[in-house]
């Protein structure tokens, strides 16, 4: 395979329409599941939440502005051909492209520089968070997404051990929904990663909240213990915006790595209902 | 549905009851962490404040830029637990309402009950309706801070409930309210 050449005006074009696009419309996946829970409940309360819940991501959508003031932090998985060259440097192709969509899609900028001395705004959301793996080919992948910290602050990570098997990761899953509560503005997607190690399991906690939540695992024992998971969730009755109902949770994904002898790493990464991501490729 | 008028009297605070759904209507100001800092550090230093907090209602808020044409951008509540540090001190010093989501430390439940307050939720993630509520707004101090400087907001039928009332009533469960891993 020859070398592709790719221009990093196009990334920083690419990276700005995503963040732009994942900020005002909410995937088809989470739309679809909270019309389902809206007709499901029989809650007042929780039908009232989950029916503005829907008619504020349809103004977002509509009038293209955030359907959340928090537009997040800006995280991205790339698969980057080996056959791909930039004329200039990715890394900063990539800020730009997160620059112009926070400052010309009037986004939040909710980055401090340091996080806990100084905590002065960095004016223009950046830097990113960027995760970045090489992958054979010509093209480059971007999954970007707006990461708000009401869920973030909710999130867990545990390390586990094997003695534990299911039961015990399927309790700590359990355990970290059940703190959060109704703090991380539920219906939540529950984002979850086992194995590697520690900090790969975090990063697969976060993949799992950008994978769409109409899919599931493709392993049986894992997609029956997504579905497993969801249930219980659900019956915990913290509801729409945590004000008591069946939908705590719209949905959990779990994403899984081979890992240690000793070990069994568990992160669970929640996000909100406006789970926000979009994918393109260049 | 209730609806409020703002700035809240004793008597208005006296009937509202957790879990009564409510809209407000009249001015609040805006603050956040960074804002509550300040003033918690002012009021430790017995110092005046820059904004006058009696019988005002505060919302937990960092709204997004506003498109040209619109009052104000996205801006729906934040998370209040964060505030919990310094709620107590606002509220012994007059503040009346808060408005947030999710839940609130002993401490500023205890606040609530004995300075007569309360504690609205409005809807987490529901910015782009909840502004539409929000005629317009005007700086008041800590303009440094940009989403997390503290305004004046004119809001006409504002839509919250009530999640703590002025008894200590409170709607949002607690994790020990959920029998261990179901």
């Amino acid at each position: 395979m020859e070398t592709r050449v790719i221009k990093s005006s196009e990334i920083t074009e690419t990276v700005k329409r995503l963040f732009m696009d994942c900020n005002y419309f909410i995937g088809d996946d989470i739309m679809n599941a909270l019309k389902n829970a809206r007709d499901k409940e029989d809650n007042d309360t929780a039908k009232s939440v989950l029916s503005q819940i829907i008619e504020n991501d349809e103004i977002a959508s509509n009038e293209q502005i955030p359907m959340c003031q928090d537009t997040g932090m800006a995280v991205l998985f790339v698969e980057y051909g080996d056959k791909v060259c930039i004329d200039g440097d990715f890394e900063s192709a990539v800020e730009e492209g997160v620059r112009r969509a926070y400052d010309e899609g009037y986004l939040r900028k909710s980055v401090v520089f340091d996080p806990v001395f100084d905590r002065i705004n960095t004016k223009d959301n950046t830097p990113a968070i960027i995760h970045t793996k090489i992958v054979s080919g010509d093209k480059i992948k971007i999954t970007a997404g707006g990461k708000g910290f009401g869920s973030e602050n909710m999130s867990a990570v545990k390390m586990v051990t094997p003695s534990y098997g299911a039961e015990g990761v399927k309790d700590f899953i359990l355990e970290t929904v059940k703190n959060a509560g109704p703090n991380p503005c539920p219906p939540i997607v529950v984002g979850v990663g086992i194995g590697g190690t520690f900090e790969r399991s975090a990063q697969l906690a976060k993949k799992a909240t950008f994978r769409s939540i109409d899919t599931e695992n493709p392993d049986p024992r894992y997609a029956e213990m997504e579905k497993e998971l969801l249930e219980k969730i659900n019956k915990m009755g913290f509801g729409p915006a945590g004000l008591g109902g069946k939908t705590t949770a719209l949905g959990v994904n779990i994403e899984v790595s081979p890992t240690h002898i000793a070990g069994m790493p568990v992160a669970v990464n929640i996000c909100c209902h406006a789970a926000r991501h979009k994918t393109a490729v260049i | 549905m209730k609806r409020i008028t703002l700035p809240l009297t004793d008597e208005q605070i006296s009937t509202l009851k957790a879990g009564d759904s409510v809209l407000l209507s009249g001015t609040m100001i805006t603050g956040r962490d960074a804002a509550h800092k300040r003033l918690f550090e002012l009021i430790q230093n017995g110092e005046k404040l820059p904004v006058d907090i009696k019988d005002e209602t505060i919302y937990y808020v960092g709204p997004a830029p506003a498109k040209p044409g619109y009052a104000v951008g996205p801006a729906g509540p934040t998370s209040s637990y964060r505030m919990d540090k310094y709620a107590p001190a606002l509220l012994d010093m007059g503040l009346k309402g808060m408005v947030g989501k999710g839940r609130r430390s002993d401490e500023v439940i205890d606040a609530i009950v004995r300075n007569h307050a309360v504690y609205f939720c409005a809807i987490g993630g529901a910015a782009a309706l909840i502004a539409k509520s929000i005629k317009k707004t005007e700086p008041i101090c800590y303009e440094d801070l940009g989403t997390e400087s503290v305004r004046r907001y004119y809001v006409e039928d504002f839509p919250c409930i009530v999640a703590i009332d002025c008894e200590g009533n409170n709607i949002y469960m607690s994790a020990s309210d959920i029998s261990a891993p179901i």
